[in-house]
């Protein structure tokens, strides 16, 4: 990879080197040290090799970061999106509250022949002190009982997730499901989602896949009509994103099975594994899923990305070139045929005003690489980026995994021993066709990570902290900054605009060929705003009083 | 249909709560520290707790919304947080320097048992608490109360660190404003102000999260009640509290602790809740009114008798907090209107509810409260027989929508609309703001439902 074009560094006397050791100054000695190993400068190598990161290790206390806990992972980001679910919180009420549509994950309730959607509820056991001290698993069997008995129609899955305080009175919400699922019929599960484990909402996600595998996944064998059966895990349906992938897929001849977990359904998990190909968006909060479904079924995946047009046709092609059907080869080139041309012109459009602009981005566990594709596409520049809760293998690739040492607050977090089912485990290509691919350009259980894609000399920022934040704009004035929420308007107080890229600032699609046209668009509006040049008022421009009144 | 799975019959719950209509404590203690100048809020809980409360505030305010974290672990849930608090108070003073670090408990802390003040003085004996600098703590376990708790209890907290007595009083007089926004706060403060009143009003979030955009970000902007003023108000000649829940255990406690005596209103919503308030602080401060809010009360009074038939018999339901409910229902009754469901999930105490009832006693049809409620009831009774209007937060829009009933946004948290933070609803100002919503709603209502030949235009 080329390094960041001198312009736009040196000529601000700015290195990178000046910039990490900029961050760090002001740190207490330990804390420099730490986070020295997470902000790293890149440096691509001949074979793709990039500096080691430290990632998804604790976050030092005091420093204000951009995480959130692992109920948030397990119960807002993959059970969630689910609608034909009840999902019970079982603590004090804030998390159920905070968990509650904020997410924007939508979905097409009318789409399922039941209708079910209990995504608009917040349901919780509401712990007060009594349970704390006695124990509250009387109060959520009572909680499940009243859900079932209530809900008109009834639910035909609950999910109990546990919050901080349940893991330490010892509530086996486990138990409790096991004897709910017996009493009621219906699939009642747990998660020991408590928001103290592991180091941020990877470990929740990691919680819910092992959960959704053990209680669901495999549970419904109906055979679907379609010639390729394919999974997309990890698309979460923000701002409706699977609509738009849904829309393609079937313009393509392609039958989606389930995703995990946008616009989806429990009853699709279930039968997930009929599939033949998984397809993965975000690599960090669902890859756990994909390796199992391949170990017990024969299920293979591979990594695609549906954010950016020409990454979107990429991905068709990989998904073509699979299932080596010429039909479907023609069939996915005659859509993207279709589809650029719309994408081309207004893309072509923008560029012009957006060409040079320099971007950040800190958010989530695919996020931060996924949309530097779409940025390129507009011919703007990533200065600098970072996960909020990615692991070594999302910066640096898959190849680490290795060499990535379990510390103690990952160790906590089951890791699912799975065997080929007996009757069900079905390879879907044989080694030798595997490695055919492979070699044709289409590796399976396979991602680079987020850093070989990036110029030399950007720094990367592993759970980037808020004077990190403040230290970047003040250094480099961005053009545009992306992370989440909580960062949106400290950003734009700065005086430049942030682009969430959790909730797309409530717009989007962003995915496919019609999400990048909006996003386009979104990014020139945001970037050449006229707004920016509105923060002083005319007498601070000018706060010399000079001139006589023009009536004197 | 949004709700699709409530079905119209009530049947009890002891264990479920459905679309509750209360948060937890620990973010009402982040938005009442909010309002301390200076103040980084600290909570001593997991990295999920302030994630969550910061974003909540931020989605409400759509202002910066900053505070530290614990940053709990399983090991620290095992061992105690201390190490992790003392270490968060190192690196914060080092780092974001702050005045003051305002830490509130969490349901996880508090099933642990941390001793935060223990925790506190050790940090100041290990030299972390630089010179002139303070760190003040409330606990807020998630388990008891709800965030109207968590905001009275960190109010208390700073009558319970700072506030001391010179021995004379001065002329001031102390102002708490309860949870409300800072609009309202400011409003308050103004009216008093306009009476020639010097006021120290804790806490003060005006600034903090409705401050202008500058190009420049100020982590700790120009609002909030300052330390040396906290340290004042044990000195003030009185102290008013608005809402009982929020503000009334901050006032008692400065009673207690410096001999300021206290008068504990209804929040100043409407007419007779503002009346009450300026009528309040004339005779302490012992002032005349000046015309120009006598004006003020007489312009709502005309709004009132100009749109009153439309008011008249509007059947209305509300979702809120104790202080907020108590307040809107009186101002509602005021216009003959009629407030016929009332839900709260914050317990506040059969006192309480025998007050609201009370309220509510010439009603011509039956009126139902549930305290603590949840907005799954409330919409149950709507389904069973129907209102004009729906009072609450934005979490309502989803009965709205599916009921087709007009929804006037008010209280927290307000997610999908600005305006909450820059326009008061209290005071006579604040109470014509909110009376023209109500009538916009119900007006907007009529025209869109008028036919072809009795839309009207003169209304």
């Amino acid at each position: 990879m080329d390094a960041l074009e001198d312009i736009v560094l040196e000529a601000e006397g700015l290195t990178p080197e000046k910039v990490k050791l900029e961050m760090l100054a002001k740190y207490p000695t330990k804390v420099a040290r730490k986070r020295a190993r997470q902000i790293v400068i890149n440096k691509v190598g001949e074979a793709g090799d990039v500096p080691e990161i430290q990632a998804n290790v604790r976050t030092t206390p005091g420093l204000i970061g951009q995480r959130g806990c692992c109920y948030a992972g397990c119960k807002g980001v993959v059970l969630g999106p689910s609608r034909d679910i009840v999902n019970i919180t079982h603590g004090p009420i804030g998390c159920g509250f905070y968990s509650w549509l904020t997410r924007r994950n939508q979905t097409d309730a009318d789409a399922s022949p039941d209708g079910h959607n209990f995504m608009t509820y917040c349901f919780s056991t509401d712990m007060q002190e009594k349970e704390i001290i006695f124990g509250g698993e009387k109060k959520l069997k009572q909680a499940i009982q009243e859900a079932y008995d209530l809900l008109d129609p009834k639910p035909k899955a609950i999910g109990v997730f546990a919050t901080c305080p349940v893991g330490l009175i010892g509530d086996d919400v486990h138990s409790v499901c096991k004897e709910m699922k017996e009493k009621l019929g219906i699939n009642v599960f747990g998660f020991s989602c408590e928001g103290y484990k592991g180091v941020s909402q990877s470990a929740g996600h990691h919680i819910a896949n092992n959960g959704i595998f053990t209680h669901v996944v495999g549970t419904d064998d109906t055979i679907r009509e379609g010639k390729f059966k394919i999974n997309l895990l990890g698309e979460y349906n923000i701002g409706g994103d699977a609509f738009e992938l849904e829309r393609i897929f079937e313009k393509c001849g392609l039958t989606l099975i389930s995703t995990f977990s946008g616009n989806s359904t429990i009853s699709g998990f279930a039968n997930c594994h009929t599939a033949d190909l998984n397809l993965i968006m975000c690599h960090r909060s669902i890859n756990y899923v994909a390796d199992m479904l391949e170990k017990k079924y024969g299920l293979p995946w591979i990594k695609i990305n549906f954010i950016s047009a020409s990454a979107t046709a990429k991905s068709l092609r990989k998904i073509a070139a699979y299932f080596g059907d010429p039909e479907l080869t023609a069939r996915v080139e005659a859509v993207i045929a279709e589809e650029m041309p719309a994408v081309e012109k207004a893309r072509d459009e923008i560029y012009p005003r957006t060409q040079g602009k320099r971007v950040m981005l800190f958010v989530g566990g695919s996020r931060a690489h996924h949309y530097q594709d779409l940025f390129r596409e507009l011919g703007m520049i990533t200065l600098s980026a970072g996960y909020e809760f990615g692991h070594r293998d999302d910066y640096e690739g898959r190849n680490v995994l290795p060499s990535i040492q379990v510390d103690a607050d990952s160790r906590n977090i089951q890791e699912l021993e799975v065997h080929p089912d007996p009757e069900k485990y079905n390879p879907r290509k044989s080694p030798e066709e595997m490695e055919r691919l492979a070699r044709e350009g289409l590796p399976f259980n396979k991602y680079d990570g987020m850093m070989p894609e990036m110029p030399d000399d950007t720094v990367i920022i592993d759970d980037l902290s808020q004077y990190e934040t403040d230290k970047l704009i003040e250094l480099y004035k961005p053009d545009i900054f992306c992370a989440g929420i909580k960062e949106k308007y400290i950003v734009q107080k700065h005086g430049i605009p942030m682009k969430q890229l959790h909730s797309y600032d409530y717009g989007g699609p962003y995915a496919g060929f019609k999400g990048a046209v909006n996003f386009y668009k979104d990014i020139d509006r945001m970037v050449n705003s006229k707004i920016w040049s509105y923060m002083k008022a005319p007498w601070q421009k000018n706060p010399e009083l000079m001139a006589t009144y023009a009536w004197e | 249909m949004l709700l699709r799975h409530t079905p119209k019959e009530v049947t009890e719950r002891s264990a479920l709560t459905i679309n509750p209509a209360k948060t937890c404590q620990p973010v009402g203690a982040m938005y009442a520290a909010l309002g301390i100048h200076g103040c980084l809020p600290h909570s001593h809980g997991s990295q999920g707790c302030y994630a969550y409360h910061r974003s909540a505030l931020t989605r409400h305010f759509k202002e910066p919304v900053i505070a530290a974290t614990s940053a709990f672990t399983e090991g620290s849930s095992v061992f105690g947080g201390q190490a992790n608090l003392l270490q968060a108070i190192d690196n914060i003073f080092t780092v974001y320097n702050p005045d003051i670090i305002a830490v509130h408990t969490t349901c996880l802390s508090e099933t642990i048992g941390d001793d935060i003040p223990q925790i506190i003085n050790k940090a100041k004996a290990e030299g972390k608490v630089p010179d002139g600098k303070y760190v003040i703590h409330a606990n807020t376990p998630s388990y008891v109360g709800s965030h109207v708790t968590g905001f009275s209890t960190m109010t208390r907290a700073m009558v319970d660190y700072f506030a001391e007595s010179s021995g004379h009083k001065t002329k001031t007089i102390n102002l708490i404003p309860g949870y409300s926004e800072p609009s309202d706060m400011e409003e308050i403060r103004r009216i008093a102000s306009l009476m020639g009143i010097q006021t120290i009003m804790f806490p003060d979030t005006s600034k903090v999260l409705n401050g202008p955009l500058t190009g420049k970000y100020r982590m700790f902007p120009e609002g909030g009640v300052t330390i040396p003023e906290l340290r004042q108000a044990g000195s003030s000649m009185g102290t008013v509290a608005l809402g009982a829940l929020a503000s009334g255990a901050a006032a008692k406690a400065l009673d207690a602790k410096c001999k300021v005596p206290c008068e504990i209103l209804d929040l100043p919503m409407g007419l007779h809740g503002t009346d009450m308030y300026v009528d309040i602080l004339r005779r302490i401060a012992g002032v005349n009114v000046p015309d120009s809010l006598t004006l003020e009360r007489g312009q709502l009074v005309d709004v009132i008798s100009d749109m009153h038939q439309y008011f008249y018999g509007k059947k209305v339901a509300l979702a809120g907090d104790p202080d907020q409910l108590l307040a809107i229902a009186r101002f509602l009754v005021s216009i003959d209107m009629i407030p016929v469901y009332m839900v709260t999930g914050t317990p506040a105490g059969k006192k309480f509810e025998k007050t609201l009832r009370e309220v509510v006693k010439d009603a011509p049809c039956e009126v139902k409260i549930q305290m603590p409620g949840d907005m799954f009831l409330l919409h149950q009774w709507i389904k069973q027989s129907p209102v004009d209007l729906l009072i609450g937060n934005s979490y309502l829009k989803y009965i709205a929508k599916d009921e087709d009933i007009p929804l006037v946004r008010h209280g927290f948290p307000i997610f999908d609309r600005v305006g909450h933070s820059y326009f008061p609803t209290m005071g006579y100002k604040g109470g014509l703001r909110f009376l023209e919503k109500i009538l916009d709603a119900i007006l907007d209502r009529k025209d869109r439902d008028a036919t072809d030949i009795n839309m009207e235009l003169v209304m």
